[in-house]
Order: structure tokens, then C-alpha cells, then sequence
């Protein structure tokens, strides 16, 4: 008869056993936080983890922004050209002292400081930005194909905070690219002068809304994208175009009428102009607080617009 | 869950899914059978809310998925085909990413992070990068994520593709470990007929985007005309088919010698004794006896016209594919 209530007993237990944790886990299911930006965090943390984790990528991107300035900002000496060496005029005999000071002053006027590795130092921050940027795109590509995107798709985390993440993110990442790019310019023999605290956080804000407005157009043309090489493809058609139709290589007032106008466009010549503005106490190409305005204004329409895409686009 | 009427049209011609109506109880094993192209992957999509349907809909454990898709996302689990942990990061740090991506706070995270990683035997490996796992390892973290949210409904996408035979024993006996565990309901495809067969409680097969048929394993081999029994019956003289149809669950008797029998049947392990104890009670004596059952193997053949053993080819290969691009992003 012990033997029967033994039995029976067990037989409870079990069917406690089994029942214990399906009832747990109904009263867990209470615990989810309802916030919708519960997960934005945990995605920028994983971007910003598998870069920080692989410091070989970090220091491949460096590469090119750092070669630009190394070769070109330092080949491109046309300080030299308006000095004695190629102002030599045979037949006139200019004193030496004045060639130099034309020099300078024409140095000064059309570059907005005397050397030209100074000026193309702070279009390369805007470079690497941009360059970041739009492979930001391609992160999204990846986790399409490789499923990540609908694993974290079937997750209740709000669609907007899947494209804002890898913004954030690439903001992030940018920002302590140009920060190194910027030491290395010094490093280099980038004039200092005019520099201050206040003017290198207001350049790296200005920086940090040019991301943030890149960085959400690429997002969004990768959005619906299954292909990395098409998003290459787009990558490479714009790259050069959005550089050198920006003042970052070269003035934009000694450039001809049509390309003016496409440089007053481009948000990175906004972003330049401030860092010219506040680094090199150059002369603007318009005012602070305009350059910032579109700047402003470029983040804030991309972003949002990013966030309504990812409404329609991600879920097909 | 409920499924009504849901049907997806692809580029407003291709018909991925043409209205499915079927529903999946409470606590049970779902399985999922077709052939590649019929439709799996797209139900399985709609289902968690990853893709919305041309029409029709369906309730997941009370919600709706059009309605109230966040609702079903917070309940629901998923195993996706891929392996979509990320390789550069420590099994660890994958799941709780996972853990995050629900909310779930941390204090709570932690202990079912450990609790998962040690029913699916990872703790020890847990603080090494994905990388380095074997593809076991990977789909049991892929398992561990899909249920740090401790869902009521576990979506299983092929979850022992491309796996060998041991490994995907084991997967299995993880499975159903998890089920008895967490008593939730669980919806799976899978490509290994015996696996179906031994696992689940309901398989739908689907093809073309229609659902065949739906029913336990049994029933469904049941519905192929039930087990055949072959009967050699020694002295046979009479025609003993009167006898024998007169056996519970016999339906069709045929001499096909004249001391052979074949006779379909229901049940058949329970009547193959019983036709015996008739004969031997009548002074017959049974020389020799055979019972074939129909495979999971002979219902899809014959529901879907292709037999699944053909595709195995294009499976592999596109597995291998993915393989490939996995390595190439690195």
C-alpha cells in the first residue's frame, strides 16, 4: 500500500515539475520592459564591440584618409609655388621678402591659412566621416544575409532603433577616427595657432551631425538591399563626386559656377567650413551658425526619415 | 495559434502562400513538411511577423500578428536557419545581446543566461569567441537565444540542417529537454522524415503553398491504407480471407498465393497477433509473418509527388553557400 502512495506521490511531483516551470515562465513574460528603446543600446553595443574587438579594421581605415594627407597635402606645396622658389621671374628682380609676403597673402586669401597641408587636414576629418559613413550601409547588407537582421527583427524591438543603432554607431566610430586623424595631422605639422578646446569640440560637433545625416542616407539605400556589391557599386559612384564637389580638397570660390553651386549643397562643405572656422581661424564660406543650422537640419531630416523607412521598408 | 486564410503573394504574381487555414494546440510539437519552395520558410515568416501577409491572418498565442505584432514578438522564440550568432563576440555575450533585445533586465538575464548555457552544455565554452564553436555548438547557442525570453511558442527553422547524425541526435534530445522544461508549444520545419515522425505531436505538409494534409504521423501513415501484413499459413487448403477479414481492424485481404496472404490493416502491431490467435484457434498454423509499415517517406511521396531524398543535392549546396559568404565577410 506504501508502495501505491509512493507511486502516486511521484506522479505528483512530475506532473509539479513539469507544470513549475511553464507557470514561470508565464510570470516572467510580465517582466519584458515595454520601452521601446531597450534595444538600441544593446545594438550600438554590438557594432561598437565588434569594432573596438578587431583594432585591424580600425587601423586599415586609417590608412587611407592618413596616406591622403601624407601624399597629397604634402606634395601639394602651393605654399612653395607663391614663394622664391617658383615666383622667379628672370629679368625682374623682385627683393626676396616681398615675393614671400604675396606669397603669404595669397596663401592667406585663398586657402584661409598659410599652408596647404593645414587646410586639407581638416577636409580629411570630413573625408574619414563620409568614408565611415557610407559603409555603414553595409553592415545592414551583411545582417540581411546573413539572417541577423530577422532574428533581431522577431525580437520586439522598435524597427527605428535598428537603423538608429548602426547611426549611432557609425557616429561613434567616425568620431574617434577623426579624433586620431586630427593628431596625426598635428603630429604632421598642422598649424595649431589659432586652436582652442572650444573650437575642436565645436568641429567635432559639426563632424558628429555630418555623420549622423550620411550615415542614415546610406543606412536607407542599403535598407531593402540583399546585395553588398551593389551597395560597393553606390559607394564607389559616390565617393569622389561628394569629395571633390566639396571645398575639403580646394576652395570653392576658385571653382567654376556650376560645381559652386553643387559644393553649397554638399553638407560636407558646411561641416569643413566650420572646422576651418574654428581650427584655423580661416575666414568662412558662410556664418557659424548657418553652417550649423544646415547641418542641423541635414541630420535631423535624414534621421527621421531613416526611422519612417525602416517602418515600411524593413518589414516586407 | 490560429492560422486563417493566410496567404503571401511575392512581386504580385508568385504565390508563396495560397491561404492556409490550420491550428496548433497548446504545448505540442508542430511540424512543418514540404518540399523546397512550398511555402515553409513564408508561413514561418508570417507567423513571426517578419513579413505581413497578402491577406488572411493569424493569432499567436492570443495575438494578433497584423494587430499586435510587437504582442507576438514578446512571446514568441525563433531558431533561424543560419547561424546568426556573431562570430567575433563570446558565446556569452551573444546571449545576453539576445537578452537585451527583449529588455529583459539584467539581474534576470544573467541567471538565465547561465541557466540556458548549461542545459545546452555551453558553459564551458561560453567565454569563447563564436568562431571557434563546431556547428553543434552554434545551433545549441542558437537554441539558448531563441528561449532567453522564455517564450510560449519556439519557431524552428531546419534546426539540425547540415548537421551529422550524432549531433543532430543530440540537438534533438536538447529540444525536447527544452520542451519538457519550459511546456511551451513548438513549431518546426525540418528536412528528416524519421525525425518528424519520432518528434512530433501534428505534421501539416505543405506543397505549392497549400496545406495536404495535417495529422499525427500516424494518421497519416494511416491514411496510406493502414500497415501491410504478409501471412504464410501452412495447410491452407480453404480460402482462409473470410477468417481473417473478420479480424478487429482488418480492411482488405488478398490471396496472393495459395498459402499467402497480404492484408492491410490498421494498428497493425496489435492485429498481426490477433489474425495469428484466430488462425491457431481454427487448428491453422502460421508459417511465417511480415509487417511493413508505411514511412513518413511513402505519405510525402505520395502527397507531393518528389520524393524528399532528391533534394537532399541542393540542400548541401546551398549550405555550402553559406558557408562560403560567411567566410567571405571576414
Amino acid at each position: 500500500m506504501s508502495g501505491l502512495t509512493n507511486e502516486e506521490e511521484n506522479a505528483k511531483l512530475v506532473q509539479q515539475a513539469r507544470s513549475a516551470p511553464a507557470a514561470g515562465a508565464k510570470t516572467s513574460s510580465t517582466i519584458i520592459s515595454s520601452s521601446p528603446y531597450h534595444g538600441l543600446w544593446a545594438l550600438t553595443n554590438r557594432e561598437l564591440k565588434k569594432w573596438y574587438k578587431n583594432p585591424v579594421i580600425l587601423l586599415l581605415s586609417l590608412i587611407q584618409p592618413v596616406l591622403w594627407l601624407g601624399l597629397f597635402g604634402k606634395a601639394m606645396n602651393f605654399g612653395a609655388i607663391f614663394t622664391e622658389g617658383g615666383l622667379n621671374i628672370p629679368g625682374l628682380n623682385i627683393p626676396k621678402e616681398v615675393i614671400n609676403q604675396l606669397g603669404g597673402m595669397l596663401m592667406l586669401n585663398i586657402f584661409g591659412t598659410y599652408d596647404y597641408f593645414s587646410f586639407l587636414a581638416v577636409g580629411m576629418l570630413s573625408f574619414i566621416i563620409i568614408f565611415t559613413a557610407m559603409f555603414s550601409g553595409m553592415s545592414i547588407v551583411w545582417d540581411r544575409r546573413l539572417g541577423t537582421l530577422n532574428k533581431v527583427m522577431s525580437t520586439p524591438v522598435a524597427r527605428g532603433s535598428i537603423v538608429m543603432s548602426k547611426v549611432i554607431s557609425s557616429v561613434m566610430r567616425s568620431l574617434v577616427q577623426a579624433a586620431i586623424v586630427l593628431v596625426l595631422a598635428i603630429l604632421l605639422g598642422m598649424d595649431t595657432s589659432h586652436m582652442s578646446l572650444l573650437g575642436v569640440i565645436g568641429t567635432f560637433a559639426s563632424l558628429a551631425l555630418l555623420s549622423f545625416g550620411f550615415s542614415a542616407v546610406f543606412l536607407m539605400l542599403a535598407l531593402r538591399s540583399t546585395n553588398q556589391n551593389t551597395q560597393m557599386a553606390v559607394v564607389n559612384l559616390l565617393n569622389l563626386p561628394l569629395l571633390f564637389g566639396s571645398n575639403a580638397l580646394f576652395p570653392a570660390n576658385l571653382m567654376p559656377e556650376w560645381l559652386q553651386a553643387f559644393v553649397r549643397v554638399n553638407p560636407i562643405s558646411y561641416a569643413t567650413d566650420i572646422g576651418r572656422q574654428l581650427l584655423l581661424g580661416a575666414g568662412g564660406m558662410s556664418s557659424l551658425a548657418f553652417d550649423f543650422a544646415y547641418l542641423g537640419a541635414f541630420a535631423a531630416v535624414f534621421s527621421i526619415v531613416g526611422i519612417l523607412l525602416s517602418w515600411r521598408l524593413l518589414t516586407k | 495559434m490560429q492560422i486563417r486564410d493566410l496567404k503571401r503573394v511575392f512581386n504580385g504574381s508568385v504565390v508563396a502562400v495560397g491561404g492556409v487555414t490550420f491550428d496548433v494546440y497548446e504545448g505540442e510539437i508542430f511540424g512543418f513538411l514540404g518540399p523546397n519552395g512550398a511555402g515553409k520558410t513564408t508561413t514561418i515568416s508570417m507567423l513571426t511577423t517578419l513579413l505581413r501577409p497578402t491577406s488572411g491572418t493569424a493569432t499567436v498565442c492570443g495575438f494578433d500578428i497584423l494587430k499586435e505584432p510587437n504582442e507576438v514578438r514578446k512571446r514568441i522564440g525563433v531558431v533561424p536557419q543560419e547561424y546568426t550568432a556573431d562570430e567575433d563576440l563570446t558565446g556569452y555575450e551573444n546571449i545576453m545581446f539576445c537578452a537585451d533585445l527583449y529588455g529583459i533586465p539584467r539581474r534576470i538575464s544573467r541567471e538565465r543566461a547561465d541557466e540556458l548555457l548549461k542545459l545546452v552544455e555551453l558553459e564551458s565554452a561560453k567565454d569563447r569567441k563564436v568562431e571557434t564553436y563546431s556547428g553543434g555548438m552554434r545551433r545549441r547557442l542558437e537554441l539558448a537565444c531563441g528561449l532567453i525570453n522564455h517564450p510560449r511558442v519556439l519557431f524552428l527553422d531546419e534546426p539540425t540542417l547540415g548537421l551529422d547524425v550524432q549531433t543532430r541526435a543530440a540537438v534533438w534530445e536538447y529540444i525536447r529537454r527544452l520542451k519538457e522544461e519550459y511546456g511551451m508549444t513548438l513549431f518546426l520545419t525540418t528536412h528528416y522524415l524519421e525525425e518528424a515522425d519520432s518528434l512530433c505531436d501534428r505534421i501539416a505538409i505543405i506543397d505549392h503553398g497549400k496545406i495536404v494534409r495535417i495529422g499525427s504521423p500516424r494518421d497519416l501513415k494511416d491514411s496510406l491504407g493502414g500497415d501491410v501484413i504478409e501471412l504464410g499459413v501452412q495447410g491452407a487448403e480453404d480460402d482462409l480471407a473470410q477468417l481473417i477479414s473478420s479480424v478487429q481492424h482488418v480492411k482488405e485481404v488478398k490471396r496472393v498465393a495459395p498459402s499467402e496472404y497480404r492484408i492491410k490493416s490498421e494498428l497493425g502491431e496489435v492485429t498481426a497477433p490477433m489474425i495469428i490467435d484466430a488462425l491457431r484457434s481454427k487448428g491453422y498454423r502460421v508459417s511465417k509473418i511480415s509487417l511493413t509499415r508505411p514511412t513518413l517517406d511513402q505519405v510525402y511521396l505520395e502527397l507531393t509527388g518528389r520524393s524528399i531524398r532528391e533534394e537532399n543535392g541542393d540542400r548541401t549546396q546551398a549550405m555550402r553557400q553559406r558557408m562560403i559568404m560567411r567566410r567571405a565577410r571576414m
